[in-house]
């Protein structure tokens, strides 16, 4: 009988036993992660295991690594919330002084890069290490409660950010990480979403073969947090890039004017110059991708909130080069 | 042939770094201790120094970086002071916890509010309770010796700690003295090749280090730190011999001078005991029974030789650059610690001087010396002094 080659190799580094939530899609994002590098590393170097990973604080490390367990079958370290870049850097540093051939993974929550972690962040990028920086982006600080990070998106529900008489929930626009890392005119920027894995493999492939640093900031939802129901996780995400509320992108060497869009499915039109990407015309609308999360829910009470939340993922894709039809749900 | 040169404090940092062949280095330059990251990128750039040196972009980041590598298994250095040491507070608590073996020379300089770039010993003195070894230079020779010491004691099995290396702002980081620089082969015989037992990061023993851990677990990794700082101990001593017979310099945790029939003792660290040895034979020639004591090592805090010391005198005039607010200074604490079970104890007086560089004169220590003889006489004494204020512009 014919045996189908899985698409991704079934060996493990982030090993079940970890303490995360049912339907944690940081999760799931670092178990892919994980799998890509080792598929990397075995392809550019014959060595599946040719990696360590520096991670910040957060929820993904206080749920794999609690004494005297690890859900971690590599090598794995964790110093602080804002230093997983930094300590990346000297982990490489003396693998390059070892003479030893492989790669660092810096993990790393929209916390512990877009807020505390941001200047290790670039620091280590201008440094230009050997390293691939994984931003889990759950868009809000987890460990500590769900309060809103600079990676919060406008108009979200968080501990920090209530919505109330004087308050729409959080009131700034999402802050790109993966624009800020792109302008250190590093190797490899990408955005990705677990709602997209072969996408999400293929880029953090890419990104754990090039040498030198790259980046890589992946959506994944957190179940309290977003207050969504765990089964939807999935779903959540993939209505993020069908409604264009996460763009998925790459940019490579800096190169603004050459940035690749993926196409974000859900019916959208993808209109193309010259095989670049200049305007997306989305079918279904944000709304949708908001209903299902209850973070969100009071916006609905108050749909110029929502309007002009539409405004900042257009002026976000202008920024990528792309005009984008953002629809009104229909009457 | 061991060679002698003329050199800053600073220097001898980066020449005792060089010798210890660190395979990482991660530095941000801050005053006084800037010259120490820039001989050393010298040192690379002449292939001199076979190291990577991670420029980084804040003190922060170089401990972070510090720390990942010698979580991967190498010999690590950095060197800093004063805010910067102050930023890398949260690490140092991290890098002594993971019980990683790295030695940071540190320009010891004053703290901000007002900024000031001089010396006292508010820096490190700060850092006293982050499970860290601190030894503190007299001279710009002690420098360089004591870092290749830190070195043997942190990485030693029985202790595995972060060691701290203390020398003054601008009093040694600028001054130049003779420094004798030891042969390489006999540093490399002395410091052997750093080989980790329980920090690396290699994929074919995959580990986990830097966990959480719950209240179960949380207090013995406390102890375990605790223990290997009482460890430490008997290693610096035995670090110490080993240094003597290799290298011909006598260290010890408490060094004496002309101590065995004084009254009173000052005690103090870093430059000044220098300062203040002269001072006590000025004093001796005057038939005035004084001596000094100078703690080479301050933490592991040396309470065996503190008892002893205690024995000798009277008086304990302890002269610290440093406060400890509603206390007075560190070893005033210290020092009451040590002595309070003691049957015969001498009393203590402190001395709070030379704050934020400013001179200390033989004049300052005719003040101390004053309040000191009065507790030796039995008459009414402050227990805590602050000498050579300004009183004019309070
Ligand atoms: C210096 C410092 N400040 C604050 C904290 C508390 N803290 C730990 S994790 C965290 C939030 C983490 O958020 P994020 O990086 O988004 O990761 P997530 O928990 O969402 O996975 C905070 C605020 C800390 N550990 N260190
Ligand atoms: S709290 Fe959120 S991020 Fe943390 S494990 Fe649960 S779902 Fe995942």
């Amino acid at each position: 009988m014919a045996v189908r080659k899985p698409p991704i190799t079934t060996r493990e580094y982030w090993a079940p036993g970890h303490a995360a939530c049912a339907g944690c899609g940081c999760a799931a994002a670092l178990r892919l992660a994980t799998k890509a590098f080792s598929e990397a590393m075995e392809e550019k170097y014959g060595d599946p295991n040719a990696f360590a990973i520096a991670q910040a604080t957060g929820c993904m490390e206080v749920v794999s690594a609690v004494f005297p367990y690890t859900a971690w079958k590599a090598p794995w370290l964790h110093v602080a919330f804002e230093n997983a870049a930094a300590a990346a850097s000297g982990v490489e540093a003396a693998w390059k002084k070892l003479g030893r051939k492989g790669k660092i993974l810096a993990i790393g929550g929209d916390g512990g890069t877009a807020d505390i972690g941001m200047q290790a962040l670039s620091g280590m990028l201008e440094r230009w290490h050997n390293v691939v920086y994984l931003m889990y982006d759950n868009e809000a600080y987890m460990n500590t409660g769900i309060q809103r990070s600079s990676s919060t998106p406008y108009g979200a529900w968080t501990t920090t950010s209530p919505p109330g008489k004087y308050s729409i929930g959080e009131d700034k626009p999402k802050k790109w990480v993966a624009l800020i890392a792109a302008a250190h005119q590093i190797p490899y920027v990408a955005t990705a979403s677990v709602a997209n894995p072969y996408d999400y493999i293929r880029k953090m492939k890419k990104a754990a073969k090039i040498d030198g640093p790259a980046f890589i900031q992946v959506q994944c939802t957190c179940v309290p947090g977003w207050r969504a129901p765990p089964e939807k996780s999935i779903e959540i995400t993939r209505l993020a890039i069908e409604t264009g509320v996460w763009p998925l992108f790459e940019i490579e060497n800096g190169d603004f004017h050459n940035i690749k869009i993926q196409a974000p499915g859900g019916g959208a039109k993808v209109k193309r110059e010259g095989g670049r990407v200049v305007a997306i015309e989305f079918k279904k609308p944000i709304e949708e991708y908001l209903k299902l999360q209850g973070r969100f829910k009071h916006l609905f009470k108050q749909p110029e909130a929502i309007d002009q939340l539409r405004e900042q993922i257009k002026a976000m894709w202008k920024t990528l080069g792309v005009e984008v039809t953002l629809p009104k749900p229909e009457e | 042939m061991p060679i002698r040169k003329v050199m800053k404090a600073n220097e001898a940092a980066a020449w005792a770094a060089k010798l210890a062949k660190p395979k990482v280095i991660a530095a941000f330059p801050i005053t006084p201790s800037t010259l120490v990251p820039e001989k050393i990128s010298e040192f690379v750039a002449d292939g001199e120094l076979d190291a990577e040196f991670i420029k980084v972009e804040s003190e922060h980041s170089a401990i972070s970086a510090c720390v990942g590598a010698s979580a991967a298994g190498v010999r690590t250095f950095t060197a800093t002071a004063s805010q910067g040491l102050a930023l890398m507070h949260e690490i140092l608590f991290i890098a002594a916890g993971m019980r990683l073996p790295i030695v940071i020379a540190v320009g010891n300089r004053a703290l901000s509010a007002p900024i000031n770039i001089w010396n006292d010993w508010q820096d490190t003195i700060s850092e006293r309770d982050t499970g860290w070894l601190q030894f503190y230079a007299e001279n710009n020779q002690e420098a360089l010796d004591l870092i290749l010491i830190a070195f043997k004691v942190a990485e030693d099995e029985r202790v595995l700690l972060p060691a701290m290396v203390g020398f003054d702002a601008f009093i040694l980081t600028h001054t130049v003295e003779p420094v004798e620089i030891p042969d390489q082969e006999l540093v490399d015989e002395f410091l052997g090749e750093y080989v980790p037992k329980h920090a690396y990061l290699d994929p074919s023993r995959p580990i986990t280090q830097g966990t959480l851990a719950f209240p179960a677990h949380y207090m013995e990794a406390r102890y375990t730190v605790w223990e290997a700082n009482e460890n430490a101990k008997k290693v610096i001593d035995e670090a110490f011999a080993e240094f003597e017979k290799r290298f011909g310099r006598k260290y010890q945790k408490i060094e004496e001078y002309r101590t065995d029939d004084a009254e009173i003792i000052f005690v103090t660290m870093g430059s000044l005991a220098g300062t203040v040895k002269e001072y006590v034979d000025m004093l001796r020639e005057k038939g005035v029974k004084v001596g000094v004591a100078k703690l080479t090592v301050y933490r592991p805090f040396p309470t065996e030789e503190v008892r002893e010391l205690a024995k000798k005198a009277k008086v304990l005039a302890l002269l610290e650059k440093n406060v400890t607010f509603s206390v007075g200074g560190a070893l005033f604490q210290d020092f009451s610690r040590a002595l309070i079970n003691e049957k015969e104890k001498p009393v203590i007086v402190d001395f709070i001087l030379g704050l934020g560089g400013r001179d200390v004169t033989f004049k300052d220590l005719d003040e101390a010396l004053g309040i000191a003889q009065k507790a030796l006489a039995g008459e009414e004494f402050d227990e805590v002094n602050w000498i050579g204020l300004r009183k004019e512009i309070l």
